[in-house]
Protein backbone atom coordinates (compact mmCIF):
# COMPACT_ATOMS: atom_id res chain seq x y z
CA UNK A 1 0.00 0.00 0.00
CA UNK A 2 1.04 3.53 -0.92
CA UNK A 3 0.83 6.39 1.10
CA UNK A 4 -0.95 10.07 0.27
CA UNK A 5 2.33 11.47 0.03
CA UNK A 6 3.97 8.42 -2.34
CA UNK A 7 1.08 9.16 -4.09
CA UNK A 8 1.26 12.34 -4.92
CA UNK A 9 4.59 12.00 -6.07
CA UNK A 10 4.31 9.30 -8.26
CA UNK A 11 1.50 11.39 -9.65
CA UNK A 12 3.58 13.98 -10.19
CA UNK A 13 6.94 12.09 -11.67
CA UNK A 14 4.48 10.66 -14.12
CA UNK A 15 4.02 13.74 -15.75
CA UNK A 16 7.15 15.49 -15.18
CA UNK A 17 8.17 14.30 -18.96
CA UNK A 18 5.01 15.52 -20.35
CA UNK A 19 6.63 18.96 -19.35
CA UNK A 20 8.25 18.96 -22.91
CA UNK A 21 5.43 19.63 -24.73
CA UNK A 22 3.49 21.40 -21.92
CA UNK A 23 6.20 24.41 -21.66
CA UNK A 24 6.42 25.19 -24.90
CA UNK A 25 2.59 25.09 -25.42
CA UNK A 26 2.02 27.27 -22.57
CA UNK A 27 4.58 29.34 -23.94
CA UNK A 28 2.46 29.75 -27.47
CA UNK A 29 -0.85 29.92 -26.04
CA UNK A 30 0.26 32.89 -23.90
CA UNK A 31 2.18 34.90 -27.01
CA UNK A 32 -0.18 34.19 -29.38
CA UNK A 33 -3.24 35.65 -27.63
CA UNK A 34 -0.92 38.97 -26.88
CA UNK A 35 -0.16 39.00 -30.12
CA UNK A 36 -3.86 38.88 -31.43
CA UNK A 37 -4.03 41.94 -29.32
CA UNK A 38 -5.69 40.87 -26.17
CA UNK A 39 -4.87 42.25 -23.19
CA UNK A 40 -1.98 40.18 -20.84
CA UNK A 41 -4.60 40.01 -18.29
CA UNK A 42 -7.48 38.38 -19.85
CA UNK A 43 -5.23 35.85 -22.05
CA UNK A 44 -3.61 34.98 -18.45
CA UNK A 45 -7.48 34.40 -16.66
CA UNK A 46 -8.60 32.20 -19.50
CA UNK A 47 -5.87 29.76 -18.46
CA UNK A 48 -7.34 29.88 -14.95
CA UNK A 49 -11.11 29.68 -15.87
CA UNK A 50 -10.82 27.21 -19.39
CA UNK A 51 -7.77 25.76 -18.37
CA UNK A 52 -7.52 23.74 -21.53
CA UNK A 53 -4.76 24.57 -24.44
CA UNK A 54 -6.11 23.86 -27.57
CA UNK A 55 -9.32 25.09 -26.53
CA UNK A 56 -7.90 28.81 -25.19
CA UNK A 57 -5.89 29.25 -28.74
CA UNK A 58 -9.17 28.31 -30.65
CA UNK A 59 -11.20 31.29 -28.89
CA UNK A 60 -9.01 33.71 -28.90
CA UNK A 61 -8.22 33.10 -32.62
CA UNK A 62 -11.29 32.63 -33.73
CA UNK A 63 -12.72 36.36 -31.71
CA UNK A 64 -9.70 37.95 -33.22
CA UNK A 65 -10.90 36.49 -36.45
CA UNK A 66 -14.44 38.31 -35.95
CA UNK A 67 -16.48 35.20 -35.52
CA UNK A 68 -19.47 35.41 -32.92
CA UNK A 69 -18.94 35.01 -28.91
CA UNK A 70 -21.48 32.46 -29.38
CA UNK A 71 -19.37 30.52 -32.21
CA UNK A 72 -16.28 30.86 -30.15
CA UNK A 73 -17.74 29.46 -26.90
CA UNK A 74 -19.89 26.53 -28.53
CA UNK A 75 -16.18 25.31 -30.13
CA UNK A 76 -14.88 25.43 -26.70
CA UNK A 77 -17.72 23.51 -25.22
CA UNK A 78 -16.95 20.66 -28.42
CA UNK A 79 -13.32 20.83 -28.38
CA UNK A 80 -13.43 20.19 -24.28
CA UNK A 81 -16.15 17.29 -24.47
CA UNK A 82 -13.51 14.79 -24.68
CA UNK A 83 -13.28 15.54 -20.75
CA UNK A 84 -16.68 13.41 -20.52
CA UNK A 85 -15.00 10.40 -21.43
CA UNK A 86 -11.78 10.87 -19.23
CA UNK A 87 -14.52 11.48 -16.40
CA UNK A 88 -16.48 8.25 -17.25
CA UNK A 89 -13.08 6.23 -17.24
CA UNK A 90 -12.44 7.86 -14.17
CA UNK A 91 -15.15 7.84 -11.94
CA UNK A 92 -14.58 3.99 -11.27
CA UNK A 93 -11.65 5.18 -9.10
CA UNK A 94 -13.21 8.18 -7.69
CA UNK A 95 -16.16 6.56 -6.57
CA UNK A 96 -16.00 6.81 -3.05
CA UNK A 97 -14.83 10.24 -2.32
CA UNK A 98 -17.39 13.00 -1.30
CA UNK A 99 -19.41 14.98 -3.77
CA UNK A 100 -17.51 18.00 -2.69
CA UNK A 101 -14.04 16.27 -3.28
CA UNK A 102 -15.06 14.86 -6.40
CA UNK A 103 -16.24 18.52 -7.32
CA UNK A 104 -12.81 19.90 -6.46
CA UNK A 105 -10.65 16.97 -8.20
CA UNK A 106 -12.80 17.38 -11.33
CA UNK A 107 -10.73 20.49 -11.92
CA UNK A 108 -7.54 18.71 -12.38
CA UNK A 109 -8.86 16.10 -14.96
CA UNK A 110 -6.94 17.15 -17.94
CA UNK A 111 -5.29 14.84 -21.10
CA UNK A 112 -2.10 13.88 -19.56
CA UNK A 113 -3.17 13.80 -16.26
CA UNK A 114 -5.84 11.53 -17.01
CA UNK A 115 -3.61 9.37 -19.21
CA UNK A 116 -1.03 8.88 -16.84
CA UNK A 117 -3.01 8.55 -13.92
CA UNK A 118 -5.39 6.12 -15.20
CA UNK A 119 -2.45 3.46 -16.27
CA UNK A 120 -1.42 3.76 -12.61
CA UNK A 121 -4.80 3.09 -11.54
CA UNK A 122 -5.37 0.25 -13.88
CA UNK A 123 -2.37 -1.34 -12.12
CA UNK A 124 -3.36 -0.44 -8.61
CA UNK A 125 -6.80 -0.98 -8.44
CA UNK A 126 -7.12 -1.67 -4.67
CA UNK A 127 -5.40 1.25 -3.29
CA UNK A 128 -7.26 3.44 -0.80
CA UNK A 129 -6.12 7.00 -1.76
CA UNK A 130 -5.91 6.64 -5.40
CA UNK A 131 -7.08 10.37 -6.16
CA UNK A 132 -3.57 11.65 -4.76
CA UNK A 133 -2.08 10.33 -7.79
CA UNK A 134 -4.62 12.39 -9.84
CA UNK A 135 -3.98 15.13 -7.58
CA UNK A 136 -0.42 14.41 -7.87
CA UNK A 137 -0.33 14.54 -11.87
CA UNK A 138 -3.27 17.13 -12.59
CA UNK A 139 -1.48 19.36 -9.63
CA UNK A 140 1.65 19.30 -11.39
CA UNK A 141 -0.14 19.86 -15.42
CA UNK A 142 -2.10 22.93 -13.16
CA UNK A 143 1.10 24.57 -12.13
CA UNK A 144 2.96 24.34 -14.96
CA UNK A 145 0.40 25.41 -17.65
CA UNK A 146 -0.21 28.62 -14.96
CA UNK A 147 3.65 29.60 -15.20
CA UNK A 148 4.42 28.66 -18.72
CA UNK A 149 1.16 30.71 -20.35
CA UNK A 150 2.55 33.34 -17.86
CA UNK A 151 5.98 33.40 -19.89
CA UNK A 152 4.57 33.57 -23.03
CA UNK A 153 2.52 36.73 -22.08
CA UNK A 154 5.85 38.48 -21.01
CA UNK A 155 7.85 37.16 -23.86
CA UNK A 156 5.33 37.87 -26.46
CA UNK A 157 6.39 37.93 -29.80
CA UNK A 158 9.99 37.20 -28.79
CA UNK A 159 8.96 33.31 -29.15
CA UNK A 160 10.26 31.75 -32.23
CA UNK A 161 7.08 30.07 -34.72
CA UNK A 162 9.97 28.19 -36.91
CA UNK A 163 11.39 25.86 -34.38
CA UNK A 164 8.52 23.78 -34.35
CA UNK A 165 8.03 23.53 -31.08
CA UNK A 166 4.07 23.05 -32.03
CA UNK A 167 5.13 19.76 -32.74
CA UNK A 168 5.85 18.73 -28.83
CA UNK A 169 2.37 18.12 -28.57
CA UNK A 170 1.65 15.26 -30.77
CA UNK A 171 4.64 13.55 -29.54
CA UNK A 172 3.63 13.75 -26.25
CA UNK A 173 0.60 11.74 -26.98
CA UNK A 174 2.83 9.23 -29.03
CA UNK A 175 4.54 8.91 -25.95
CA UNK A 176 1.46 8.22 -24.03
CA UNK A 177 -0.36 5.47 -26.73
CA UNK A 178 2.70 3.88 -27.80
CA UNK A 179 2.82 0.77 -25.97
CA UNK A 180 -0.81 0.24 -26.92
CA UNK A 181 0.78 -0.49 -30.63
CA UNK A 182 1.43 -4.00 -29.35
CA UNK A 183 -2.04 -5.17 -29.00
CA UNK A 184 -3.71 -5.43 -32.30
CA UNK A 185 -7.46 -4.50 -30.91
CA UNK A 186 -5.78 -1.34 -29.99
CA UNK A 187 -4.24 -0.69 -33.17
CA UNK A 188 -7.51 -0.76 -35.01
CA UNK A 189 -9.17 1.69 -33.13
CA UNK A 190 -6.46 3.93 -32.89
CA UNK A 191 -6.27 3.76 -36.33
CA UNK A 192 -9.65 4.34 -36.69
CA UNK A 193 -9.43 7.37 -34.90
CA UNK A 194 -6.78 8.87 -36.69
CA UNK A 195 -8.29 8.80 -40.01
CA UNK A 196 -11.26 9.94 -38.91
CA UNK A 197 -9.55 13.25 -37.27
CA UNK A 198 -8.09 13.70 -40.65
CA UNK A 199 -11.30 13.03 -42.49
CA UNK A 200 -13.85 15.47 -40.67
CA UNK A 201 -10.94 18.21 -39.90
CA UNK A 202 -12.43 20.39 -41.10
CA UNK A 203 -16.04 19.92 -39.52
CA UNK A 204 -17.52 23.06 -37.41
CA UNK A 205 -16.54 23.60 -34.45
CA UNK A 206 -13.29 21.47 -34.38
CA UNK A 207 -15.85 18.86 -33.47
CA UNK A 208 -13.42 15.95 -35.39
CA UNK A 209 -11.89 16.36 -31.70
CA UNK A 210 -14.56 14.16 -30.78
CA UNK A 211 -16.51 13.00 -33.61
CA UNK A 212 -13.22 10.40 -34.49
CA UNK A 213 -13.02 9.32 -30.72
CA UNK A 214 -17.08 8.50 -31.08
CA UNK A 215 -16.61 6.38 -34.33
CA UNK A 216 -13.36 4.62 -33.09
CA UNK A 217 -15.00 3.98 -29.57
CA UNK A 218 -18.36 2.20 -31.70
CA UNK A 219 -15.55 0.76 -33.49
CA UNK A 220 -14.17 -0.93 -30.34
CA UNK A 221 -17.51 -2.14 -29.16
CA UNK A 222 -17.16 -4.01 -32.43
CA UNK A 223 -13.69 -5.58 -31.87
CA UNK A 224 -15.29 -6.83 -28.65
CA UNK A 225 -17.73 -8.36 -30.10
CA UNK A 226 -15.91 -10.04 -32.74
CA UNK A 227 -13.34 -11.25 -29.64
CA UNK A 228 -16.08 -13.16 -27.86
CA UNK B 1 -18.53 40.56 -23.52
CA UNK B 2 -15.39 38.80 -23.87
CA UNK B 3 -14.56 38.39 -20.20
CA UNK B 4 -18.51 37.07 -19.81
CA UNK B 5 -17.80 34.67 -22.69
CA UNK B 6 -14.56 33.63 -21.27
CA UNK B 7 -17.01 32.78 -18.00
CA UNK B 8 -19.16 30.71 -19.76
CA UNK B 9 -16.77 29.00 -21.86
CA UNK B 10 -14.80 28.18 -18.22
CA UNK B 11 -18.42 27.22 -16.67
CA UNK B 12 -19.13 24.51 -20.11
CA UNK B 13 -15.33 23.19 -19.46
CA UNK B 14 -16.17 22.37 -16.34
CA UNK B 15 -19.24 20.81 -16.82
CA UNK B 16 -17.08 18.32 -19.30
CA UNK B 17 -14.74 17.99 -16.84
CA UNK B 18 -17.36 17.49 -13.91
CA UNK B 19 -20.60 15.82 -14.81
CA UNK B 20 -19.04 12.07 -15.08
CA UNK B 21 -17.43 12.34 -11.66
CA UNK B 22 -19.13 14.05 -9.79
CA UNK B 23 -23.26 13.59 -11.31
CA UNK B 24 -23.48 10.32 -13.31
CA UNK B 25 -24.08 7.55 -11.11
CA UNK B 26 -21.26 4.84 -12.29
CA UNK B 27 -23.63 1.93 -11.80
CA UNK B 28 -25.90 3.22 -14.63
CA UNK B 29 -23.25 2.28 -16.80
CA UNK B 30 -23.56 -1.29 -18.18
CA UNK B 31 -20.55 -3.47 -17.91
CA UNK B 32 -20.24 -3.36 -22.16
CA UNK B 33 -20.17 0.33 -22.02
CA UNK B 34 -17.28 -0.35 -18.84
CA UNK B 35 -15.43 -2.58 -21.21
CA UNK B 36 -16.27 -0.51 -24.03
CA UNK B 37 -14.65 2.58 -22.38
CA UNK B 38 -10.57 0.72 -21.80
CA UNK B 39 -10.46 1.74 -25.45
CA UNK B 40 -11.07 5.58 -24.52
CA UNK B 41 -7.02 6.81 -24.49
CA UNK B 42 -6.52 4.89 -27.35
CA UNK B 43 -10.27 5.80 -29.20
CA UNK B 44 -9.37 9.88 -28.66
CA UNK B 45 -5.08 10.42 -28.43
CA UNK B 46 -4.82 9.84 -32.19
CA UNK B 47 -7.39 12.68 -32.93
CA UNK B 48 -4.48 14.96 -31.40
CA UNK B 49 -1.56 12.67 -33.03
CA UNK B 50 -2.74 12.74 -36.35
CA UNK B 51 -3.98 16.51 -37.11
CA UNK B 52 -0.74 17.57 -35.40
CA UNK B 53 1.47 15.88 -37.67
CA UNK B 54 -0.39 15.18 -41.22
CA UNK B 55 -1.76 18.85 -40.97
CA UNK B 56 0.14 22.18 -41.08
CA UNK B 57 -0.88 25.57 -39.68
CA UNK B 58 -2.50 26.68 -42.45
CA UNK B 59 -5.13 23.62 -42.16
CA UNK B 60 -3.76 21.50 -45.04
CA UNK B 61 -2.06 18.08 -45.69
CA UNK B 62 1.53 17.92 -45.88
CA UNK B 63 3.63 16.62 -48.03
CA UNK B 64 4.55 12.97 -48.01
CA UNK B 65 8.02 14.41 -47.36
CA UNK B 66 7.73 16.85 -44.02
CA UNK B 67 10.13 15.97 -41.32
CA UNK B 68 7.01 15.85 -39.30
CA UNK B 69 6.46 12.64 -40.47
CA UNK B 70 10.04 11.31 -40.18
CA UNK B 71 9.75 12.32 -36.48
CA UNK B 72 6.99 10.71 -35.54
CA UNK B 73 8.35 7.76 -37.03
CA UNK B 74 11.50 7.81 -34.58
CA UNK B 75 9.49 8.76 -32.06
CA UNK B 76 7.16 5.83 -32.68
CA UNK B 77 10.26 3.40 -32.69
CA UNK B 78 12.23 4.91 -30.00
CA UNK B 79 9.18 4.94 -27.86
CA UNK B 80 8.16 1.43 -28.94
CA UNK B 81 11.73 0.00 -27.62
CA UNK B 82 12.78 2.62 -24.76
CA UNK B 83 9.21 2.34 -23.03
CA UNK B 84 10.57 5.88 -21.93
CA UNK B 85 8.74 9.17 -22.05
CA UNK B 86 11.30 11.67 -21.95
CA UNK B 87 13.46 9.83 -24.92
CA UNK B 88 9.98 9.30 -27.17
CA UNK B 89 9.05 12.94 -27.54
CA UNK B 90 13.07 14.09 -27.30
CA UNK B 91 13.93 11.34 -30.37
CA UNK B 92 11.28 13.04 -32.35
CA UNK B 93 12.01 16.50 -31.84
CA UNK B 94 15.25 15.96 -32.47
CA UNK B 95 15.54 14.00 -35.37
CA UNK B 96 12.71 16.97 -36.71
CA UNK B 97 15.47 19.80 -35.73
CA UNK B 98 18.12 17.83 -37.78
CA UNK B 99 16.05 17.56 -40.74
CA UNK B 100 15.25 21.08 -40.85
CA UNK B 101 18.39 22.76 -39.54
CA UNK B 102 20.95 20.90 -41.05
CA UNK B 103 19.57 19.73 -44.71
Amino acid sequence: MFTKKQLLTKGLLSVAPHMFSVIPFGIVCGAIGIELGFSPILVYAMSIIIFGGASQIVFLQLLSGGASTLIAVTSVGVINSRHLLYGAVLSEYLDKLSFVKKLLISYLVVDQGFAESNKFFQKNKNEPYLHYHLLGSGGTLWIFWQLSTLSGIILGSFVPEEIGLKFAVPLTFIAIVVQDLKKLDHVIVMITCGLSSLLFFNAPFKSYIIISPIIALFVAALVLKLKK
Amino acid sequence: MTWSSIIIAGIITYFTRMTMVALVDRDLLGEKIKAVLAYVPSAVFPAIIFPGIFINDYGTFIEMNDPKIFGAIVAILVGYFSRNVIATILSGLFSYWIIIFLL
